[in-house]
Formats: C-alpha cells, structure tokens, sequence
C-alpha cells in the first residue's frame, strides 16, 4: 500500500495527513509560522509520530497551499508590477486591469504601459513592436523600483515572437527583472490573460520564498521521497512549475478541500464551506467532484480564464478581526491569520477574533475561556448573527437548486459554523479540519500536450487521438494508473494563418496515482 | 437635431448588467461577448456620458437613424479589442460623405457585444439609441436584419478599424453584396471592425425594426438576476418570459472549431445528463447556434433562437467560450413574428444557411 503525506499549508494552520491507500492514518493541525518552515517542520513530524510510521516509509508528499490565494484576497505581499500590453493602436478602449478592484490596482501600482505592437488573427503585425517606448518603460521600471513586468500581447497565444523579444529588451535594460508573458499562462481572451499575468508578475518573489521553504523544510525533516504542489484542477505539479506560475495555484485550496469532504463524507451531492482562519472558501459537489465554473472564475475581484471550481470566498475565517460594538460591528476582512495563536484574547493576545467569539458562545472549546468571559453578550449574539449571516448569503450564492442537500463544513475555522444554514443542515465528518490535506493527499497524476499540428495529409480526430495517446503515456509514467485515466481538458484552436491548415491542441489527462510511480 | 432628450430613458450601470446577460441570451452564442462590451459601457457612463434609450413609439417619421454595429469574428473581438471610437467615426464619415445629421442611432443586433456598441457610439455623439434593432437577436450576416428584408437599402455605408481605416462602401447591387464586400474588407481590417449603414427614416424604422429590443433584453437579464436570487430556476424563468421551450441538458464532448470565411464554424456535440441521459445532442454553429438536433433529429433551427446556457446558473455561454466537459442546457426560443414571413426566410431560413433539405417550423406554432 502506497503512504501517501498529505500536507496543507493555510494562512493560519499547516495540516498534515497520512493516508495508506483510502485510509486516513492520521491528520495533525498545526500553526502556519511566518517562515512557512518550521511550520511544515512542525505538523509533519507530530503526524509522522502519530501515524507511527517511519519517515523512509512515505512514497510521496503533496502540498496544496492558499498561500497565494491569500496574498491576493488579502491584498498582502504582493509585489509592484508593470502592466505592459503590446497592441495599440487597437485595444485602446479598456486599459490592463480595467475591471480589478481599485484596491488591487493600487496594491501593484497601477503602472499601465500601453504601446504599439501586438498581432492580428492572421498573423501580421497590428504595429511593429515600439522599441523606444519599451527602454523609456524599462527606464521608468529601475527609478519607481517596480518589482517585475508582465507582458501581454494581442493574439500572442498563436505567435509569441513579440512577448519574447519585448521581454528581451526589458531584461537587457533592467538585468534580473522577472518578466511573466501571458501566452505562458493563459488562453485567448486578452482582458483576463492579462489579468492572470499581471497576479502571477505580483506573486513571484512570495512563490520563491515559499517553494524554497517548502523544499527545506521536507529535506531537513529527513524526507528524500519527491514532493509535488496541488495546482487549480486537483492534480500535481513540479515545485519548480509553483515557482515560476503561483496562479496556477489559486484555486487548489478549495479544490483540495472538497475532494477531500467528498472522500471523508462519502456525500455526493453538497455544499461544501471550507472556513480557515482568513477566508471562507463556498462551492458545490456534484457526483462527488467540484463543480467547474462555466466560464471565468473570480480570485480576489479578478476575472481570470483557468479551468476551475466554482468556488465563492468570503473574507470570513477563525482569524478574522471584529472591530465596534454591537451596534456598529465590523467583522473582517482583515484577519490576525498565523498570529491566531499569540493575537487572539483567548490565547492572551489583544486581538478580537472570530474565535473568541465562538469560544464565548460556546461553540468551541479552545485556548483560555475565562480570558473571553468579559466581552458583551450583546457583543456576542451580534457578531454570531453576522457570520451566520455571511454564511449563509454564502451558501445561498452557491445553490443552484431548492433542494435540501447537505452543507459539509470542513476547515479549522468550521467552529464558527453554525448547526443550520438557512434551512440546510450542516455536516461535519470526522477529520474534517484536515480535509484540505487529505484532498491533495489524493491528488491525481496529469498528463499534458500543448502543441500545434499540422492536419495536412491527416484529420482532426486522428491528431486529437496521437494527443490524447502521448497526454495518457506521460500521465502513466509520471505514476497514474492506466485505468483511471480520463480526459478532463480537450481544446483546438485552429491558426488559420499558418501553412497546411495548422490546429494548436491542448489535451489533459488525470488519473489517480498508482504504486509504481517515480 | 431634434430634442429626443426628454423622452428617453438614461441607462444605470445596473441597466448595463442585466443587458449583458440578455443580450447574451439573444445572442444565442453569437453577436461577440456582450462582457468586453459591458466594460466599455461602463467606462463611458463613468466618464460622465448618457446612455439613453428612445422609446421606438417617440420617433417622427422624418426621423434619420443611423443603423451601426461590430462586424467580423467574436474570436477576435475579445482578444483584439477595439480602440474605442471606431463608430463615432464610420458615424462622421457617413454624415460628411452624405450631408445630413443622424438624429438617433440604431441597432443591427441586439444579440451580444452588438448591443453595446450603438449605445457607446451614441453616448459619444451626443445622441439616443432607439429601442428597437434588426434581428430580435444574433445573426451571421448584415443582409439578414428586417432592414434589409424588408427594403432599406444600407448603402452608401461606411467601415472603421482600429488602424484609423475608413472604408466607404458607395453602392451594392443587393445587401447580400454589401455583406460579400464587407466581411472581404473586415477580415483585411483584422477581424473586428464597425460599419454605419445609410440611414433609415423614422417611418421605415417604426414599419420593420424588431420593436422594444433593448427593454426586453434589460428586462429578460433582470428576469434571470432575480430567479439566480430568489433560487428559482433562471431557465424555467427565461422559458417563461420568452414562450420556449428546454430541449436538452448535457454535458461538451467534442467541440470542432475552424475559421473559415471570416466565420467561426463548427459543431458542439453534447452527451445527455438527467432526463436526456442516453441521448446525443449536436448544434451547428456558424458564429451563432443555428440548428439543434437530438439523436439526429432536428428539434430547433434559425430563425428561431437556440441558446445554451450553463445548466446550473442559467448564464448564457457564447460559443467561443463553450469548452470540453461544460454542462450546458439548450433552449429552444421563438422568434419575433417578422423573421418568419416567407420574405424573411428566404433570407434567414435554414435554407439561406445551406441546409435546404431542413424545413423550418416555427416553434411559436407547435408549442
């Protein structure tokens, strides 16, 4: 049987699960720390004792993190970026990040460049690239001290030449500067490939520091078996592809956690609220997986084109900060996230939280009650029907039927949950605070092919079959079991402008990790 | 110019919501993404301009309405957007080249990112929208509006691109000519330009434009934002409002796309979920849904509206964003009873999209 390590690292805790084969051998929680290290270090080695198992025994580690979810929700970390679009004069009408919100905008310094440059469908040029307004931009990025660059050209997912060469030139007048091209990231659809660039761009340096943690922490906890980071899809990537492409992360948290509820409850059909300790993460299974969103998903305000859950998040956790009086309570967004244990009054700290809250009420048991005892009961019953309240508005946007089906609630701030939402009820498996962990324990194996074909002396159908061969060979060799695999991605996007009727084919399979892998 | 300004109705940014999702309904896949269109919406009221919606009722029969509107691939027009005042300046070619002053503007579509545009060019001329269109909802071709079905001539008109590009188109010998030359012009102009037809006048324009559009696409958006809130189901709630029918539910299991003609072609197959579990759908694209079959039998076809809408939220889904494994249901709509004279469907029938063997039966008679 395989021994799988599960780990998840929060913005307030790092989980850890063991799971032989289907079985849950045994799941820690433990604070997230400011390194992120000794975090990890901390929960893998309290589950390694209490699983009693022996650390040369773990055949594989997967991490899942909302680490950088977070940083973009909470608008924390974040680095400047210059937003340079290659595509004038066309596109002129909607500058990069016209539908962020204000705050995020500001946050990465809302340096728009727009010049001339970018492709047409057919592939000429909409206007030679803008050489001198590059340098003067590269100028501007050295004096302002903007941190990294995303550049997004028009139809660059069909030619990239111009992202590569404006990248070029940026990184000879500013030596260092990470540059992230769009057509490295996202499809076409300029508004939210540029989007997803522009994100990626802010979170660099915080996925360089997290990666390295991540990879220290295991390698001095004595762990020398291959690690993987749970990306948007719920399957596994290499921790050098996390370093270079955070976005790509964004929205495994919550696919972690609701594979993992889904596998824990046995329940199909649900709603599952992941509540940690800084935001609350709200989306529905269906026939036991999330669902997708149908078209473009949300993070932070932002609309991006990944494949996703649809996952709703509300800046509710365990954490979260309550300021006022009864009469005029603010609840959040702001959270004490992995301060919970030194800020929250029932850990002695100065800050009320969320969880003093629930420990007054007594709806949960942790920390110091007689330190919460002073605080208002008038205080109290506002600020539970506050969060009841944001749950359920919540919920309710993540129903997409009257029936009664189960709300799971799962995450270490899930004490905040009341036993009804509305007129549903509410589940709590056993587990149920590791059940991100347990999800990208479970994460499956992808194969991928990204190419263009030529269909000249052969077809469609036969070019999609090769991909889908080649997709399934790599999944198997990454570890998948043949069996399971199935196709979860299948585009075409035909390139009317190259010879021999050219088609680029982006082809994924998953499947579940078998024992023979790596 | 006349002074209209008292009798029109001045779009909110919530008026500008549920268009989109309206529009997107009507645009039964096509017509361009209605969202990039809701942007520039939006950006131009934030600058303090007027969107404003004449009552078709309001018009004089002296009236001049310039007809405008995106043509080319909506593939394109979300990955180039525009620059911005490409109608404004097929509008002032077109009024230079024939001497007059257009006193309202008019819309070709109503179906997705064309619904926008006349209220974006019209906010930064200075002038009203009326409210009424050409199709009722999304269509191909420019020769298939009531406009020219039904007599007016769009000629002498005017196109503009990005690059600064203005083409006047000074006379077609049919409207099927003018769209021959225009999509030749637009797929040289990059995919995704404006075009201005001649103007029409009050009287023609009350006699053949589709009446009310804009109000019962804000109408039909609100429809589906309310049910979304109140959980009830948003397509029971557009099948209500629009007398259609839900003829399938499934999931995308393969999806052939290609460009072709200045076109986006193709068809969608879908297996079926929930009460449709063991059958096939498939619908026919080009740029719009234009047939509906199920296990090889057709159930609707233009001009009646074929929409797919995500089956779980009821938001319409265009179709350059329909991908592998979306759940989808389609829903059959009937169309506005001056699309399905003889007249018209010569024009918009089946047979005008090159399936001459499939005969067109109006939902609005077998439901």
């Amino acid at each position: 049987m395989v021994l799988r390590l599960g780990i998840d690292v929060g913005g307030t805790n790092t989980d850890a699960v063991i799971l032989r084969g289907r079985e849950v051998l045994a799941g820690v929680k433990s604070a997230t720390t400011e390194d992120v290290m000794s975090g990890i270090s901390n929960a893998l080695e309290a589950v390694l004792e209490k699983a009693g198992v022996a650390r040369e025994a773990i055949d594989v580690t997967m991490i899942g993190t909302t680490h950088f979810t977070n940083a973009v929700v909470e608008r924390k970390g974040l680095d400047q970026v210059a937003a340079i679009r290659l595509g004038l004069p066309a596109t002129a009408c909607l500058p990069p990040m016209v539908d962020w919100p204000e705050d995020l905008v500001e946050m990465v310094g809302g340096h728009r460049y727009l010049l001339r440059g970018g492709y047409e469908f057919d592939g000429r040029e909409i206007a030679a690239l803008d050489e001198d307004e590059l340098i003067r931009i590269a100028g501007e990025i050295t004096e302002k001290g903007i941190k990294a660059a995303a550049i997004s050209s028009v139809f660059s997912p069909v030619n990239r030449d111009m992202e590569e060469r404006a990248r070029d030139i940026l990184q000879e007048h500013c030596p260092g500067l990470p540059v992230v091209l769009s057509c490295e990231i996202g499809r076409l659809g300029l508004l939210e490939r540029e989007s997803a660039a522009i994100m990626n761009a802010s979170l660099l340096s915080l996925s360089d520091r997290t990666v390295e943690a991540f990879g220290r922490a295991l390698s001095e906890a004595g762990l020398t078996c291959p690690f993987y980071v749970t990306q948007n899809d719920g399957t596994l990537m290499a921790a050098d592809m996390v370093r270079r492409f955070p976005v790509l992360t964004f929205a495994s948290g919550p696919t972690n956690s609701m594979r993992g509820a889904a596998f824990l409850t046995g329940v199909k059909e649900a709603i599952v609220i992941d509540i940690g300790g800084t935001t609350t993460d709200v989306g529905s299974l269906h026939h036991g997986f999330p669902r997708q969103a149908a078209t473009v998903v949300d993070v932070g305000g932002v609309r991006t084109n990944f494949r996703m859950p649809d996952v709703f998040s509300i800046g509710l956790g365990g954490g979260t900060m309550i300021t006022g009086d009864a009469d005029n309570l603010q609840i959040g967004p702001k959270s004490v996230g992995y301060r919970l244990p030194q800020e929250a009054l029932v850990f002695g700290g100065k800050t009320l939280t969320t969880t003093d809250i629930a420990v007054r009420a007594g709806m949960a048991e942790v920390g110091d009650a007689a330190k919460v005892a002073e605080i208002d009961p008038a205080l109290v019953e506002a600020a539970k029907a506050q969060i009841a309240e944001m749950l359920e508005m919540a919920v309710e946007r993540s129903r997409v039927s009257p029936d009664p089906i189960p709300v799971i609630a799962v995450g270490g701030g899930s004490i905040l949950a009341p036993d009804r939402i509305g007129d549903l009820e509410v589940l709590r498996p056993e587990n149920f605070a590791v059940a991100n962990a347990v999800g990208a324990a479970i994460a499956q194996i992808s194969g991928e092919v990204d190419r263009i074909y030529a269909l000249e002396g052969t077809t469609r159908e036969e070019c999609l079959a090769n991909a889908e061969r080649e997709a399934s060979d790599a999944a198997v060799s990454a570890g998948a079991k043949p069996e399971t695999l199935i196709v979860i991605e299948r585009e075409d996007v035909p390139l009317a402008y190259l010879p021999g009727n050219a088609t680029r084919i982006h082809l994924k399979v998953v499947g579940e990790m078998g024992e023979n892998h790596a | 110019m006349r002074d209209y300004q008292s009798q029109c109705r001045v779009l909110t940014e919530e008026d500008i919501d549920a268009l989109e999702i309206g529009s997107g309904i009507l645009g039964t896949g096509g017509g361009g993404n209605p969202y990039i269109g809701k942007l520039r919406a939006r950006q131009a009221i934030r600058e303090g301009h007027e969107l404003k919606i004449l009552p078709i009722e309001a018009l004089e029969d002296d009236a001049r309405i310039v007809a405008l509107g995106g043509i080319g691939a909506p593939l394109v027009s979300f990955e180039r957007l525009k620059e911005g005042r490409e109608g404004v300046r097929c509008l002032r070619a077109l009024e230079e080249r024939l001497g007059f002053k257009a006193d309202a503007i008019g819309c070709e579509e109503i179906g997705g990112q064309n619904s926008m545009e006349p209220l974006i060019t019209a906010a930064f001329a200075g002038l009203p929208v009326v409210d009424g269109d050409g199709m009722g909802r999304a269509f191909p071709e420019m020769q298939m509006t009531t406009y020219a079905i039904y007599g007016h001539n769009s000629t002498p008109s005017v196109m503009c691109d990005p690059h600064g590009n203005a083409v006047c188109f000074e006379h077609a010998i049919t409207e099927k000519w003018h769209e021959t030359m225009a999509r030749a012009c637009v797929i040289a102009q990059g995919g995704a330009s404006v075009l201005a037809s001649a103007p029409m006048s009050g009287a023609f324009f009350k006699a053949h434009a589709i009446p009310h559009s804009y109000t019962q696409a804000i109408g039909l958006g609100q429809a589906v934002l309310d049910a979304r809130r109140a959980h009830e189901d948003p397509i029971k709630a557009i099948c209500e409002r629009e007398g259609g029918k839900h003829v399938f539910s499934g999931k995308i299991n393969d999806l052939k796309r290609h460009f072709e003609r200045g076109f986006n072609v193709g068809v969608a197959s879908i297996e079926g979920l929930d009460d449709c579990r063991g059958s096939v759908g498939e619908i026919t694209i080009q740029n719009e849904f234009l047939i509906f079959r199920r296990d090889g039998e057709m159930q609707a076809c233009v001009p009646d509206l074929v929409v797919v809408l995500d089956l779980d939220s009821g938001l319409p889904i265009t179709t350059e964003v329909l991908r592998y494994g979306q759940r989808v249901a389609v829903l059959a709509l009937p169309c506005h009873e001056l699309l399905r004279t003889q007249q018209a469907l010569d024009v918009i029938g089946p047979a005008a999209f090159g399936f001459p063997e499939l005969v067109y039966r109006p939902l609005a008679e077998t439901a």
